[in-house]
C-alpha cells in the first residue's frame, strides 16, 4: 500500500508540532501539561522522547493527535504532510488517524480485543477503512505477523488474545498498527511491560520497521531503549523540551544539565562502577507550579542568578537545540 | 556471630492448576523448585529473573505469606516452622519488607507518622507518645524525608517521598534484614537513583542485610554482593556480584545480561546480535519436566538437557552452576567489549 502514495515532498517533516500545549480542567483549575511545544518528526527517523512520568510526554501526541480525555484541551498547531491535523476541518485528521498514523501503547493486554481472534482483529484495520477486501486482508495479516516475526503466524491468526504470551501480544499490537503501511507509528512505552529478553525481540521489530521507511515516535522513560533504537532524542521537563539533539552527540555531551542528570542517574552493567548513583535531589514541580524561571532550576546543580528570574528559550544550532542559561556545552559544537 | 540470619533449604512452592474434569487428577504448577540460599548478618543477595521465574513467591514464602510444599526456613539458626506463631513473630521483628507499589503498600486513611507508629506498636509493644513520636522523626530523617511529613496522607506525597516512607515504616524498629520486592522498579531513574543509594546508606550505617529481588540487573550490581539467578522457580546460577556480572556462565544467565539495553548508543553494534535466546517464557509447563527448565530455549541445549535436570555444582571460580554444557561456552571475559573497564 505503500507505493501508491507520492513521494514528491521529501524536504518537508512528516509531522510538525508548532507551539503545542496541553492543559486539564481539575477540581483545582486549568492545569498545563505541556507548554508551548514545537517538533518535528521526519520520515523514516526514529526520534524518541524522553521524560519521567508528569513530564507531558504522553500528552504531547495524545494532544498532537486530537486523542485527549474529555477534559483535556490542546492548542497549536500540528500538520501532517502539511495538512493541519487539529484545524476546523477534521478531514486531515480521519483521513490521517489509524492509517498512515498509527499507534502502540504500553499495555499490550489492553490493546486488543478479548473475544476476537488475532486473524480478524488485523483484518478489521483494513477491512473497517475498506482498503482490502476480506480475502486479502488476510494474506496481509499473515504477511504483517511475518513482519513482526511472530512464531508459527499461521497459527496465530486463529488464536485469542489470551493465549499468547505478553511479547507475542505486543507483537501483535505492533502487527496491528502496521497493517495500513502507516508512514508514522507513534509507540509509547512500548517495552515497558515486557521482560528485557522480549523487549530486545520486540525493538529489532520496530527497528526493521523503521528501516523499511517507517517514522518512528518513541515516548519512554528507558534511556537504555533510547540508546539502541533512536535517531534523535528529545528530552522533556515539566512540560517543554529543555534539549533536542542527535542520539550519539546527546549521550556523548549532554547540553542541558537535566540531560546529564538524568544520564548519571541511570546504573549501567557495562561501566565502572560508582559508589553511589548520582540522582537528582528534590522534586519535580506539580502540574500547574511553575517557577518562574527554569523549571529545572530549583534541582539544577549548575543554576545561576539568571536561571531564577528569566525562563531559558530553546536556542536552536544545527542539529542541536537546548534551553538553558548555563548550557553545559555550547549547541552545535564539540564539548 | 557464625550463624547466617537466614538460611533457606529446598524450599518448594506449588499452586493448584485447574483439574482437568470433574474426577481428574489435581494438577499442579512448582512456582519455586528446591532453591537453597543464605543470607548473613549485613549481606546484601540480589534474586534477579523474568516475570514467572518464581522470585516474588520465593520472598512470599520466606516472609511466611505462602505455605511452601516442601523445604525449610530457618532464621538466626532456628527452623521457622508452619504454626509457629512465636518463632515467626521474632523473624518478623528483625525480618522487614518493601513493595513495589510506594502508594499502595502505605494504608491512606493514615498518616505517614501513624503507619510508623503502628509498626513500632506491633514490633515492640506499645511505649511512650513522645518516645515515639522521636523514634517517628529520627526514622524520617534518617531516610531522608522532612520530620513535618509525619503528619501527611500517602495521597498528598510523591511517589518517591511515599516510598521512602515506606523504607523508613520497615526500618523503624531497626530490623536485621529487609526484603526488596521490586522495591525500585515503579520510580522514574532520577528518584530510583536516590532510593537505591538510601538502601546502601542504610546497608552502610546499619549493617542492614538486603534480600533485593529485581528484574533490573543494573540495579542489582549497584546494591549486591552476590547474585542468584532464577529461571521457572530454579536456581541456574549464583555467584558473587563481579563473578556473576564479569563472567556469566549459565547461558540463560548470559543471555539476560545481554539483553539489557546499556545507555550507550556506541555500544548498539557491539550489543545486537548477542541475544541467544530465540524464543520466549512459554507458559508454565504442568507437569514438572524431566529436563533443564530452560532447555526449549536454550542455544546449547542437547539429548541430554532434555532428560536430566542439572543441579548446581562449583566451577571452582566462585559461581554454581544448573547446567550440563556450560563449560562449552566460549569464554566471556567482558559482556560489551566496547565498554572495558
Amino acid at each position: 500500500m505503500r507505493s501508491t502514495r507520492g513521494r514528491a515532498d521529501v524536504g518537508m517533516p512528516l509531522l510538525e508540532i508548532t507551539r503545542l500545549s496541553v492543559s486539564f480542567a481539575t477540581p483545582r483549575g486549568v492545569v498545563a501539561a505541556v507548554r508551548e511545544v514545537s517538533l518535528e518528526v521526519r520520515r523514516g527517523e526514529c526520534l524518541a522522547v524522553v521524560g519521567e512520568s508528569g513530564s507531558g510526554k504522553s500528552q504531547l501526541f495524545l494532544g498532537s493527535l486530537g486523542l485527549l480525555a474529555a477534559s483535556g484541551r490542546a492548542q497549536g498547531t500540528v500538520r501532517f504532510e502539511g495538512r493541519d491535523l487539529l484545524g476546523s476541518d477534521p478531514a486531515p485528521l480521519r483521513d490521517a488517524l489509524g492509517t498512515r498514523i498509527a499507534m502502540v501503547a504500553q499495555d499490550p493486554m489492553n490493546a486488543l480485543t478479548p473475544h476476537l481472534t488475532i486473524g480478524r482483529q488485523l483484518g478489521e484495520v483494513v477491512l473497517e477503512r475498506g482498503l482490502l477486501e476480506a480475502g486479502q486482508a488476510q494474506a496481509r495479516a499473515l504477511e504483517t505477523l511475518r513482519a513482526v516475526r511472530m512464531p508459527d503466524p499461521e497459527g496465530r491468526l486463529r488464536q485469542y488474545p489470551h493465549e499468547l504470551s505478553g511479547g507475542q501480544r505486543q507483537r501483535v499490537a505492533i502487527a496491528m498498527a502496521l497493517m495500513t503501511g502507516p508512514d508514522l507509528l507513534v509507540a509509547d512505552e512500548p517495552t515497558t511491560a515486557l521482560d528485557v529478553t522480549v523487549q530486545a525481540q520486540v525493538l529489532d521489530v520496530l527497528r526493521e520497521a523503521r528501516d523499511r521507511g517507517l517514522a518512528l515516535v518513541l515516548v519512554t522513560h528507558d534511556l537504555g531503549v533510547v540508546a539502541g533504537i533512536a535517531d534523535r532524542v528529545a528530552v522533556m521537563y515539566a512540560g517543554r523540551i529543555v534539549e533536542c539533539a542527535p542520539v550519539r552527540e546527546l549521550f556523548a555531551a549532554p547540553a542541558h544539565p537535566y540531560t546529564a542528570a538524568l544520564l548519571a542517574s541511570v546504573p549501567r552493567l557495562g561501566a565502572a562502577q560508582p559508589r553511589r548513583l548520582a540522582g537528582i535531589e528534590g522534586q519535580p514541580p506539580r502540574p500547574g507550579d511553575e517557577p518562574p524561571g527554569c523549571s529545572f532550576a530549583p534541582r539544577c546543580p549548575s543554576v545561576v542568578a539568571r536561571c531564577r528570574a528569566e525562563r531559558p528559550g530553546l536556542r536552536v544550532v544545527g542539529e542541536r537545540s537546548v534551553a538553558c542559561h548555563a548550557s553545559l556545552v555550547e549547541p552545535g559544537g564539540g564539548p | 556471630m557464625s550463624a547466617r540470619l537466614l538460611e533457606v533449604r529446598g524450599l518448594t512452592v506449588r499452586f493448584p492448576l485447574r483439574s482437568e474434569g470433574l474426577l481428574g487428577s489435581r494438577r499442579w504448577f512448582t512456582a519455586v523448585d528446591g532453591v537453597e540460599l543464605g543470607v548473613a548478618a549485613g549481606q546484601s543477595l540480589g534474586i534477579v529473573g523474568e516475570s514467572g521465574c518464581g522470585k516474588s513467591t520465593l520472598a512470599r514464602a520466606i516472609l511466611g505469606l505462602v505455605e511452601p510444599a516442601a523445604g525449610s526456613i530457618a532464621w538466626r539458626g532456628s527452623s521457622v516452622r508452619r504454626g509457629d506463631a512465636a518463632g515467626l513473630q521474632r523473624m518478623r521483628r528483625e525480618l522487614q519488607v518493601v513493595f513495589q507499589d510506594p502508594v499502595g503498600s502505605l494504608d491512606p486513611r493514615m498518616t505517614i507518622g501513624e503507619s510508623m507508629a503502628e509498626a513500632l506498636i506491633a514490633l515492640e509493644g506499645p511505649q511512650p507518645r513522645a518516645m515515639r513520636d522521636a523514634r517517628v522523626a529520627a526514622t524520617l530523617q534518617e531516610v531522608g524525608l522532612d520530620p513535618v511529613l509525619a503528619v501527611r496522607y500517602p495521597h498528598e506525597l510523591s511517589g518517591g517521598q511515599c516510598q521512602r516512607a515506606a523504607i523508613a515504616r520497615a526500618v523503624i524498629a531497626r530490623p536485621a534484614m529487609l526484603v526488596c520486592d521490586e522495591a525500585v522498579s515503579a520510580l522514574d531513574v532520577s528518584v530510583q537513583a536516590q532510593i537505591v543509594n538510601l538502601l546502601a546508606d542504610l546497608r552502610e550505617r546499619h549493617g542492614l542485610a538486603l534480600l533485593f529481588i529485581s528484574h533490573n540487573l543494573a540495579v542489582v550490581r549497584q546494591l549486591c554482593d552476590e547474585v542468584l539467578v532464577l529461571y521457572l522457580g530454579r536456581v541456574v546460577e549464583r555467584a558473587p556480584r563481579e563473578a556473576l556480572f564479569a563472567a556469566p556462565r549459565h547461558p540463560y544467565t548470559r543471555a539476560l545480561l545481554a539483553a539489557v539495553p546499556e545507555p550507550d548508543p556506541a555500544a548498539r553494534s557491539a550489543g545486537r546480535g548477542l541475544n541467544e535466546v530465540q524464543s520466549e517464557l512459554t507458559a508454565p509447563p504442568g507437569p514438572a519436566s524431566a529436563g533443564c527448565a530452560f532447555a526449549a530455549r536454550c542455544p546449547l541445549a542437547d539429548q541430554r538437557c532434555r532428560s536430566a535436570s542439572p543441579t548446581l555444582a562449583a566451577d571452582g571460580a566462585g559461581h554454581l552452576i544448573a547446567c550440563h554444557r556450560w563449560r562449552e561456552l566460549p569464554p566471556r571475559t567482558s559482556l560489551r567489549p566496547a565498554s572495558a573497564p
